[in-house]
């Protein structure tokens, strides 16, 4: 039988998730409540457009050309995409089988035996550490750290290609010193290539508002320049890779 | 062997007049990066100076001065210089730099009225001639003109006609003067009408002997002219400045004989890169005096300027005058036609700032080196001031010696020549269909009468079968109506000049357009795909839609609708093909609206997809703007499905994006837009112009356009300066579709 999968959205040009063009999935449901959220509509298990796995990899074939060309790929992102691994996993086979690069974007949060064998056909993972400092993590996330970190043991044993994302915002997770502690941290994992900053932004505040939600963050500012450089400086060390989008 | 061609590989080109066999014979292919590329040198950046205070007083006054009296030919006016001491290249079309003549060839009210809306009068005796003594075009088309076509004209469903001004669109191949010299291609022309000396001659021997001897004189005037700049142009070019000089003066005589619409130049920078290349070797040029003749050539080319009326600027907004320079393509023989000189007349951009003119037009194929892909990515981004056309579409079809003429159209240099044909707005020819023949904004009836659609909701099949009645009505009249426009151009406002810089015999086709593509498309999907009813009047003429639940849109890269788009092409060009033409030109289709986009819009009432009376269209190929939902490359995909065999002339789509949601730095943003210019021409898109900016910047430019003299943006098949265009074409511009995620 047929996987049916649940979609928040599509996005043909994704220049932002993974290296070059990427067909960018929106998966809906998720288990985090993260307070600096820019796509709570996703988070609703209920919601979004249904697709069978068919349906869906005949849309994304339709953009092949421009992944070839580009060095790009598919991205599953959502939303927590491990939420529906079995749905994911007979796309990933297919992709693989169509010569498409797969990234996944994800909290760490479910480390299942559906999402193990999907990571044996994802060629890059997006891993977003919310917080370092246990505590903080629970405050922004709603959720407790732990199975994250157990999820970046895992693509280290697996030796998965991965890119940290760390979302900088002030006030909430400018807190230096446990971002020195997740630079340390990151020293031991040879396979990760990149550490994405991404500045805090407010654009997805309206969302919250139509969806009946108290945004807290509506006073906190975006971050500075200078405040990027700084974390961008400390999580350099020992040269890696880092960039930021301010 | 001619002296000046020294040091040239032989080949046929030296015995027949071609071009192409002379370039192919002598390119330099260049897979390098751009590295060696100079600044400019300081006499360019003192005229620049100097230019560039004129034309801040042009935007100021509207134009800097006009010409009242003599009405302009190759050799009206004598040498003009703007800086003697540091002008290059030299030439002006008129007397002064910037100033503007005028062609009354073409038609004695539009330049009347030009000259008014300016302030100037036109000298007495001059509208004399040109109403008693001397017949114009626009006199001769309203001779002919039937009820049917001036109501066609008048109710707005055919526009942009070329009835009363230059029909242009004409490419002359320019580089022959710079390689052949004059005098041999006057031996030619001659040669050519002793061959039309016929046992019996008919109209059309007649006809082209009258030609060939209008084309004789004028490449006699135009040697005269280039005398009076001191320049004997009789012969070949013999070195870099001559190739350059020579080959601008052929434009120059073009631009003082003919104003049409767009006056292109062709494709003439790897032409040039043969004759730098040879005094590169030899030691007689160095870089930077190359870039010079190339950036002096390029500013020359930044001051042309015709004699526009305000309803004409409402059309083609800002000014245009569609000086096309085609770059790069593949060769057929596998080989780039990349050279140094297509990154150095890229490089006008840094060098001399953004621009929209000369209209630099890149032909991509996805076999183009790497470096030079990602070259042209770059100037994109930093000058929104390029558009790409699909080499690898266009080759198939015109070989690998073609130019643009205007935005999109190719036309193989020196072979070929189109009788433009503006365009049918299709949108309306819908509403007609609904309306049995009636105009939806007067009542008045200007298709011939045929019963209306009377039901509540709109049916598909109903719809349908009397869209194709219309369209049958429609297709007749409309190429009915460029017969006698061209007919009478020809006779009336020929051009000499460039038809002397083609061959005996051309291939002409006869270039008809459409506009409201995505109107149509979205119109048909939502009566298909969701309920479309329609709201009438008291006169029973259906004025307005409501449309209950919801259709795909085109734009989303959607088969059902996409689909029908596709087909609305393919019926449209059908039926044209099968009416006769004049001189048996060749029926073809665009699908481009310059800016008319909003004119059209304006004038054509509500539609069924939820567009309102008066509301733009989207232009060109564009899906409506908003709603392409699913992100630029599904837009992008739905328009590359749109087939070139059944529009030839040409399917422009103009591209918004802000520099963030392209990538997250340089680097990326040049990786992802040469990914997706490969993957548009791979999904065999047509054409697309590039722009890469904030909508913040556009915003700030229309309340303080003095802080963006340059600021460039591209538009359907051209770029413009923002700021020349009026209040209501910038805000289409900054509403039209962004990509921003």
């Amino acid at each position: 039988m047929k996987k049916i999968g649940r979609i928040h959205s599509l996005e043909s040009l994704g220049t932002l998730d993974g290296p070059g063009i990427r067909f960018v999935v929106f998966m809906q449901g998720c288990p985090l409540r993260c307070q600096f959220c820019h796509n709570p509509d996703t988070w609703d298990v209920s919601k979004g457009m249904e697709y069978t796995s068919d349906s869906l990899m005949e849309e994304i074939l339709k953009y092949k050309s421009y992944m070839d060309y580009s060095n790009g790929g598919v991205t599953f992102t959502g939303g927590e995409p491990f939420l529906q691994a079995d749905f994911l996993l007979e796309l990933g086979k297919r992709c693989k089988e169509n010569g498409i690069s797969v990234a996944l974007d994800t909290s760490g949060f479910i480390l299942n035996d559906s999402v193990k064998e999907l990571l044996e056909y994802t060629d890059l993972v997006l891993l977003d550490i919310k917080n370092f400092d246990p505590l903080v993590y629970k405050t922004v996330t709603g959720v407790s750290l732990s199975p994250t970190l157990k999820f970046l043991d895992y693509l280290k044993e697996k030796d998965i290609s991965t890119w940290v994302r760390y979302v900088v915002v002030p006030e909430l997770t400018d807190n230096l010193d446990s971002v020195r502690k997740l630079s340390n941290h990151l020293d031991a994992y040879p396979n990760v290539k990149k550490i994405e900053l991404l500045g805090f932004h407010k654009m997805g505040e309206y969302k919250w508002k139509e969806l009946g939600m108290e945004y807290k963050l509506g006073d906190t500012s975006e971050p500075s320049k200078e405040l990027m450089e700084e974390v961008k400086g400390i999580l350099e060390a020992n040269g890696k890779v880092v960039t930021s989008n301010v | 062997m001619k002296q000046e061609w020294h040091g040239f590989d032989p080949g046929s080109w030296m015995i027949d007049i071609n071009v192409r066999s002379f370039i192919q014979h002598n390119y330099t292919p260049y897979e390098g990066d751009a590295s060696f590329l100079v600044g400019p040198t300081d006499r360019t950046m003192k005229l620049w100076e100097k230019v560039q205070e004129l034309m801040i007083e042009e935007n100021k006054k509207g134009i800097i001065d006009a010409e009242t009296q003599k009405p302009s030919t190759i050799t009206t006016f004598g040498p003009g210089y703007l800086d003697k001491d540091n002008e290059v290249i030299v030439g002006f079309q008129t007397d002064k730099p910037l100033k503007r003549g005028i062609m009354p060839n073409g038609g004695i009210r539009v330049v009347k009225k030009a000259l008014d809306s300016y302030g100037y009068t036109l000298d007495k005796t001059t509208e004399e001639i040109y109403t008693q003594n001397r017949k114009t075009h626009n006199d001769g088309v309203f001779d002919a003109y039937t009820d049917a076509m001036r109501k066609a004209r008048h109710s707005g469903i055919i526009t942009g006609l070329p009835d009363a001004y230059g029909r242009g669109r004409i490419i002359g191949d320019y580089r022959r003067v710079a390689l052949y010299g004059v005098d041999f291609l006057l031996d030619q022309k001659m040669h050519e009408k002793k061959q039309l000396e016929n046992p019996t001659l008919d109209a059309p021997d007649i006809r082209q002997r009258e030609e060939l001897s209008e084309q004789i004189k004028a490449l006699k005037q135009l040697k005269e002219m280039a005398a009076s700049y001191g320049y004997d142009i009789g012969k070949p070019a013999k070195n870099s400045f001559e190739a350059t000089q020579w080959t601008y003066f052929a434009y120059l005589g073009a631009i003082k004989e003919q104003d049409g619409a767009a006056m292109s130049l062709g494709r003439v920078s790897t032409f040039l890169d043969i004759y730098y290349e040879r005094d590169l070797k030899n030691g007689l040029i160095t870089e930077e005096e190359i870039q010079e003749l190339i950036d002096q050539f390029v500013m020359k080319l930044r001051m042309v300027r015709f004699l526009r009326t305000p309803e004409y600027n409402d059309l083609f907004s800002g000014d245009p005058t569609w000086v096309t320079e085609a770059i790069g393509g593949m060769g057929l023989d596998g080989r780039t036609l990349v050279t140094k000189s297509s990154y150095r007349i890229l490089h006008t951009l840094y060098n001399l700032g953004p621009a929209p003119e000369p209209n630099l037009t890149v032909l991509w194929s996805v076999f183009l080196p790497k470096h030079f892909k990602d070259f042209c990515a770059k100037v994109s981004i930093d000058t929104s001031s390029i558009q790409y056309e699909s080499d690898d579409i266009m080759r198939d079809v015109w070989g690998d010696d073609y130019g643009i003429a205007c935005c999109v159209s190719a036309m193989r240099l020196g072979k070929q020549m189109q009788f433009f044909g503006a365009r049918a707005n299709l949108a309306k020819a819908l509403l007609y269909a609904i309306n049995g023949g009636k105009d939806e904004m007067s009542g008045e009836q200007i298709a011939p009468m045929f019963a209306p659609i009377m039901g509540e909701y709109l049916d598909y099949d109903e719809v349908i079968s009397k869209f194709d009645q219309i369209l049958d009505w429609l297709s007749e009249l409309y190429i009915n109506t460029l017969n006698v426009i061209h007919f009478m151009h020809d006779k009336y406002n020929y051009e000499s000049l460039q038809m002397a810089l083609h061959d005996a015999d051309i291939l002409r086709t006869q270039a008809c357009g459409i506009a409201g593509l995505s109107v149509v498309a979205d119109s048909l999907s939502a009566i298909k795909y969701a309920k479309v009813k329609v709201i009438r009047d008291q006169d029973g003429l259906a004025v307005d839609y409501e449309i209950e639940g919801d259709y795909p849109a085109y734009g989303n890269n959607d088969e059902r609708v996409d689909q029908i788009a596709v087909e609305i092409i393919e019926r449209f060009m059908n039926k044209l093909r099968k009416v006769k033409t004049y001189r048996n030109a060749k029926q073809t289709l665009s699908v481009l609206t310059i800016t008319s986009n909003v004119v059209y819009g304006k004038k054509t009432g509500s539609t069924p997809d939820g567009r309102k009376k008066g509301e733009p269209f989207a232009p060109g190929a564009n899906p409506m703007h908003g709603r392409d939902k699913k992100g630029a490359v599904a837009s992008m995909s739905s328009v590359a499905k749109l087939p070139y065999r059944h529009s030839e002339d040409g399917i422009s789509y103009t591209f918004s994006i802000v520099p963030k949601a392209l990538g997250k730095n340089e680097e990326d943003r040049v990786n992802n837009l040469v990914g997706m210019l490969d993957g548009y021409c791979h999904n065999r898109g047509h054409h697309i112009n590039v722009n890469v900016f904030d909508r913040e910047t556009l915003m700030d430019a229309m309340e303080h356009p003095e802080k963006y003299p340059q600021l460039t943006i591209r538009v359907s098949g051209y770029a413009v300066n923002f700021v020349k265009l009026n209040r209501e074409q910038q805000l289409d511009v900054i509403h039209r579709t962004f990509h921003e995620r």
